[in-house]
C-alpha cells in the first residue's frame, strides 16, 4: 500500500470515528445494523448445491461439489469437507490475481472453522465404506463483489448452499455425471459467523469495504442455535479487553438470530 | 451415412440459446456485465485505466488491455482447481486478441485496463459467453470502442453446421463434431477471434462463417440494450 492510500485512510478513519461517536455510519445505518440481505439458492446448475448471497453491495456466490475419496487415516468412518476462497480481483480494485493470498485464506478458514466445528454436516453419514470410500463435501466461497464483511456474506451463502445441496448417484465406486438424487446432504446444525468491528470506541457489525479498511480490531464469532460458539477469530492491529470481548460476542449472538432466520427464510 | 438432421434441444440450425444480458452489475467495478446463454454464464467487470504494475508492461505510447478468464471451482460438473491452468491461459490470452481490434487506449499511455471474466456456470461456449460480457464491460466503462464484439460458438456436427453448441451436442459421441468460436465486430463484420477443434472442410468453415453472422449481429443488439437498459 502507497503513502497515499494510507492518508487518505487516516482522513476517512478520523471522520468514520466522528461520525461513529454521534451513532452514525456513512451509509446511515445504526452500529448494530446489517444491510438488506437477499438469498438465492439453486443459482448454478453445475453444482450440487450454491447460493447467491447479497447484502448490500457485497455479493457472494458459493457452490458446493461433491467428490468421493479416501478418508483421514484419524478418522476412518467419516466423510471430509473443505471451504475454498478466492479474493477475486473481478469483485474489487484492489486485488490482484495470482495464488490466494493471507486474506482468501483467512476467510476461508473461518467459515471452514465455523461449518467445521459446529458439525453442519454429519460426517459420519458420508461414510461410503470405512476406511475405505468416502464423499468429500467441496464448498467454494466466491464475492463478485467485495464492499466488506465477507466472512459474513461468505459463511452465510455457504450455509445455505450447504442446505440446498442434493447427492449424486454412485456406481461402481464412482460418481455418475449428472446423476442427482433427492437425497440432502445430513445437514444438523447452522454455525452463522458474525463479525464485529471495534472502531475507537464502537463496535459495529457488517461492515462496508471502507469501514474495514480503519479497523482496530475484529472478532469473528460463530453461533449455534442454542447460542453456544463454535469458532473464534480475533484480526486487527489493537487488542481487546475481556470486557471488549463479552461486548461483542453478546452482539454477534444477537445478530446470528436475525441472520440465521433470513436463510431458513429462503429455504 | 448418418446426418444431424434434427437438433436433439430441438433448436433450429441457426438459433442460439435463451440470451440475457444486463450492464453494471458489479458496483465496485468501472465497467461490468453479466451475459448469459442457455446454462453458461459470464460475469466481467474492468478495473481502470490505471497505472499497469509490472511496469515492465508499460506500453509509452498506449494503455494495454489485459484480460483475465477464470472458471470457477463448481462451474463443471468436475471440480476445476482454482488458479490459472494452461487453457484458461490461452483463453484469456484469445479474450484479449479478440477485444483489442475495438479498443483505443491511445489516450492512456501506461496505463492498463483489466478486464476480469467469472464463468459462474458452464454448459460450452464459455470463452465467447465471457467475450461478449467483456464487451458490455468495457462499454460499460467508458471505453471508447468502435464497435462491439459479439462472439458465439458455431458447430459442425456430422457436416451439418449448427450454432451455439450446447455442452450435450459438444459431446455427442457417434458424430463428428468440430467447434468453432468465431468473435466478430458486427458493423464491420470483422473476425477477430476464431479458433477450431475438430475436422471441418473449406466449404463447411466458410459456410459456418455465413451462418454464425445474423446470430453475431443479434447478441450485438442484445449487448447494446444491456447497456441501454441501465440507464432507463
Amino acid at each position: 500500500m502507497n503513502t497515499k492510500v494510507i492518508m487518505m485512510n487516516q482522513e476517512l478513519k478520523t471522520h468514520i470515528n466522528e461520525a461513529l461517536k454521534k451513532g452514525v455510519r456513512l451509509d446511515g445505518r445504526k452500529k448494530d445494523e446489517f444491510r438488506e440481505i437477499e438469498i438465492k439458492t439453486g443459482v448454478v446448475a453445475t453444482a450440487e448445491g450454491s447460493a447467491l448471497v447479497r447484502c448490500g453491495d457485497t455479493e457472494v456466490i458459493a457452490g458446493i461439489k461433491l467428490q468421493v475419496g479416501e478418508p483421514y487415516p484419524d478418522s476412518q468412518d467419516q466423510g471430509t469437507m473443505m471451504v475454498g476462497s478466492e479474493l477475486l480481483p473481478l469483485s474489487n480494485p484492489n486485488f490482484e490475481g495470482g495464488p490466494p493470498g493471507i486474506d482468501s485464506i483467512e476467510v476461508a478458514r473461518v467459515i471452514d472453522r465455523g461449518i467445521r466445528e459446529g458439525k453442519a454436516i454429519d460426517t459420519k453419514k458420508l461414510c461410503i465404506r470405512v476406511g475405505e470410500l468416502v464423499w468429500t463435501v467441496m464448498i467454494d466461497v466466491l464475492p463478485l463483489n467485495h464492499d466488506g464483511n465477507l466472512i459474513d456474506v461468505g459463511g452465510m451463502a455457504a450455509l445455505a448452499a450447504l442446505e440446498n445441496t442434493r447427492m449424486l448417484k454412485i456406481e461402481n465406486d464412482k460418481i455418475v455425471i449428472g446423476k442427482r438424487t433427492d437425497e440432502k446432504l445430513p445437514i444438523c446444525s447452522m454455525p452463522v459467523p458474525v463479525t464485529v468491528l471495534k472502531i475507537g470506541d464502537n463496535f459495529i457489525v457488517d461492515p462496508t469495504f471502507e469501514e474495514e479498511a480503519v479497523l482496530d480490531a475484529r472478532l469473528t464469532v460463530a453461533v449455534l442455535e442454542d447460542d453456544s460458539l463454535c469458532a473464534l477469530q480475533k484480526g486487527g492491529k489493537a487488542s481487546l479487553t475481556t470486557k471488549d470481548i463479552k461486548g461483542m460476542i453478546a452482539l454477534a449472538i444477537d445478530k446470528s438470530h436475525e441472520l440465521r432466520k433470513k436463510i431458513n427464510e429462503a429455504l | 451415412m448418418r446426418k444431424y438432421t434434427e437438433r436433439e434441444n430441438g433448436r433450429g440450425f441457426n438459433e442460439t440459446r435463451p440470451i440475457e444480458a444486463k450492464a453494471g452489475v458489479i458496483k465496485k467495478a468501472d465497467g461490468s456485465a453479466y451475459f448469459r446463454i442457455g446454462k453458461t454464464t459470464a460475469y466481467a467487470a474492468v478495473y481502470g485505466p490505471r497505472e499497469c504494475h509490472p511496469k515492465h508492461m508499460q506500453d509509452p505510447k498506449t494503455g494495454i488491455l489485459r484480460c483475465n478468464y477464470n472458471m470457477m471451482p463448481f462451474s463443471t460438473e468436475d471440480r476445476v482447481r482454482p488458479g490459472p491452468s494452461r487453457r484458461s491461459k490461452e483463453i484469456s490470452m484469445v479474450t484479449e486478441k479478440a477485444l483489442l481490434p475495438v479498443v483505443n487506449l491511445t489516450d492512456y499511455a501506461n496505463a492498463v485496463v483489466d478486464v476480469y471474466i467469472e464463468l459462474t456456470e458452464t454448459d460450452a461456449g464459455s470463452r465467447c459467453a465471457g467475450i461478449c460480457a467483456a464487451s458490455i464491460a468495457l462499454a460499460d466503462a467508458g471505453i471508447t470502442m468502435k464497435d462491439m464484439v459479439a462472439a458465439v460458438s458455431c458447430g459442425v456436427v456430422d457436416h451439418q453446421v449448427a450454432v451455439d453448441l450446447d455442452g450435450p451436442e459438444e459431446h455427442l459421441h457417434d458424430l463428428d463434431v468440430a467447434d468453432i468460436p468465431i468473435a466478430m465486430v458486427p458493423s464491420t463484420e470483422e473476425i477477430t477471434l476464431l479458433q477450431m477443434d475438430g475436422k471441418v472442410s473449406q466449404e463447411e468453415l466458410l459456410q459456418a462463417i455465413e451462418n454464425v453472422k445474423p446470430a453475431l449481429k443479434r447478441i450485438a443488439d442484445i449487448q447494446r440494450k444491456a447497456l441501454k437498459d441501465r440507464y432507463k
